[in-house]
């Protein structure tokens, strides 16, 4: 009997006593949980609105003191006239696509790259030793200093813009990992090996979901530096074999010296990441806090 | 080395965390037969959780043999759930871990639950649960191991009183339906006569089995009015051991 003992029929009514007294009990104790507010989650999403009406109008008053000529400080109508006629060429909407694409798909490509090697280190001391400082290195040095070798290993090319992206992405999101393994709780992994989980499926049924708040973490810095990776491989490898990106409409305004274009590519760029965050980031931090039970 | 399922055997456990370090456990011996409830006490530093580590291959002896058919599966003090999943999924994490083909699980943690009655906490995370509650699912997810031994360290040590009580019948419920080997370690000794049928105590540094008493197994004798009464006899005597053992480290 005791190898097929996982599933006895349910208990006969014998115990029906210590059924009623338990379900009282554990209804005594569950702790009371938050309830998802409509009201609360409209503020929070459209909360950020009332700092860029704040910068505006500061922005706008400004303006009206007329401390600099429009050419150094353009006001915020010049700015969105600015945009607005990029946007009747269409020049801004293929740019900021063209951006999120290229930022994306180094993003996914870093993902890829950086989680065996996140999981490998973070599970291996002797490897962590070896290649450990070398990625922090990676994630702190700047990667606008691989545009200068990029550009001469692949010209002008997509290989350098993802070159860029990914030497900018990949660390953090393996340190995020790496931190993230590390802060599993030992009670865990003991759980997970006696369930007998081994290699593979122990990374992915324990190991991974378990690191998962640092991971997120990691995910998040490492969009933020593909983003700005970006960002400066466009403004300096500037082709027309490249197309259109918001980093080149940026580099436009630059050399038409057309600073209401400069400051509405600055703004964009901006905006993509506040958009970013919001949409993708945020929830997925919220959502992880709200299961795990550590939302405050 | 394989014996009859649920049977364990231990042959002269010996364990030192390093060469020169002290023996934690010295020549242990134990043999419990299937479907057994045989409970560990003893002070601190006895290497009762040692020993459990052991069984449950968690660590190795550093000398001496262990006989077990499979691998027991073995309860912590904390449940040690999985927080990322619910109740439902924590159990079904454990059938996955075994190889039970996915369309078969649902139902099956669903049972599970039943027979810890909570049927209704599939969906509920742990931290939505009581400490008892996410003890009786980590009892559900040991049974859904389908393993014949469970190793149980402490289990109900971090509980109320109140819950423990619970869990106490809770516990001799699902040994007596399952016919589960169990073996429990625990510094409580009430609770150690109340549950199983044979009791060791053990001495520490070194631990060592000093003395053993028979609780006796028969159900109707459990349910009788004078096992509570000689559970607190029994457990007296085992206490009185329990405290020459310990003033014997006063010196």
């Amino acid at each position: 009997m005791p190898t097929e003992s996982a599933n006895p029929g349910v208990s006969a009514g014998n115990d029906l006593d210590l059924k009623s007294l338990e379900a009282g009990l554990d209804a005594l104790e569950t702790p009371t949980l938050h309830k998802f507010s409509v009201k609360k989650y409209l503020f929070s999403l459209l909360s950020p609105l009332i700092a860029i009406g704040a910068v505006i109008l500061i922005w706008q008053i400004i303006i009206w003191l007329q401390w600099q000529p429009d050419y150094i400080i353009p006001s915020p109508s010049q700015v969105w006239a600015a945009l607005g006629q990029q946007a009747e060429h269409q020049i801004l909407w293929q740019s900021t696509f063209n951006s999120i694409r290229r930022a994306a798909q180094g993003f996914l490509i870093a993902l890829v790259i950086a989680t065996p090697i996140g999981v490998a280190l973070g599970l291996n001391k002797t490897l962590r030793a070896i290649f450990g400082p070398l990625l922090t290195g990676l994630q702190q040095l700047p990667s606008v200093a691989w545009v200068p070798a990029a550009i001469i290993w692949f010209g002008l090319s997509d290989a350098t813009i993802y070159t860029v992206v990914l030497l900018g992405a990949v660390p953090s999101i393996a340190i995020g990992l790496m931190n993230g393994i590390d802060q599993i709780p030992s009670i865990i992994l003991r759980a997970g090996h006696v369930l007998g989980a081994k290699g593979f499926t122990r990374v992915r049924a324990i190991i991974l979901p378990a690191a998962w708040p640092g991971y997120l973490a990691g995910l998040e810095q490492g969009w933020a530096f593909s983003w700005r990776s970006l960002m400066a491989a466009e403004l300096i490898a500037v082709s027309p074999a490249l197309g259109p990106g918001l980093g080149q409409m940026l580099d436009n305004g630059r050399s038409l010296g057309d600073m209401a274009l400069v400051l509405g590519s600055i703004f964009m760029i901006l905006f993509v990441g506040v958009l970013i965050e919001r949409l993708i980031f945020a929830p997925l931090r919220r959502r992880t806090l709200l299961n795990r039970g550590l939302l405050r | 080395m394989t014996v009859a399922s649920g049977a364990v055997q231990l042959h002269h456990i010996v364990k030192q965390f390093s060469t020169d370090g002290p023996i934690v456990l010295d020549d242990v011996s134990l043999s419990v037969k299937p479907g057994e409830f045989v409970s560990l006490v003893g002070a601190s530093g006895c290497g009762k959780s040692t020993l459990l580590n052991i069984l449950a291959g968690l660590e190795t002896a550093t000398s001496g043999t262990v006989e077990l058919s499979g691998s027991p599966t073995l309860m912590f003090q904390e449940a040690a759930l999985m927080p990322w999943l619910t109740a439902g999924k924590n159990i079904e994490l454990a059938l996955e871990l075994r190889g039970i083909p996915r369309k078969e699980r649902k139902d099956k943690a669903q049972e599970l639950l039943d027979l810890v009655h909570l049927e209704r906490s599939y969906d509920q995370r742990p931290h939505e649960l009581s400490g008892g509650m996410r003890q009786r699912v980590a009892i559900a997810r040991a049974l859904a191991q389908g393993r014949s031994v469970l190793l149980m360290d402490e289990p109900f040590a971090a509980l109320d009183a109140i819950t423990r009580d619970f869990l106490h019948e809770e516990l001799t419920r699902i040994w007596q339906e399952t016919g589960i080997t169990i073996i429990f370690v625990t510094h409580n000794v009430r609770e150690a006569v109340r549950l199983s049928e044979r009791v060791l105590l053990m001495s520490s540094r070194p631990g060592r089995f000093i003395k053993e008493w028979n609780v006796g197994s028969n159900e109707p004798w459990r349910s009788d009015s004078t096992f509570s009464s000689y559970v607190s006899e029994l457990a007296s005597e085992i206490t009185d051991n329990l405290r020459k053992e310990i003033v014997r480290h006063a010196n």
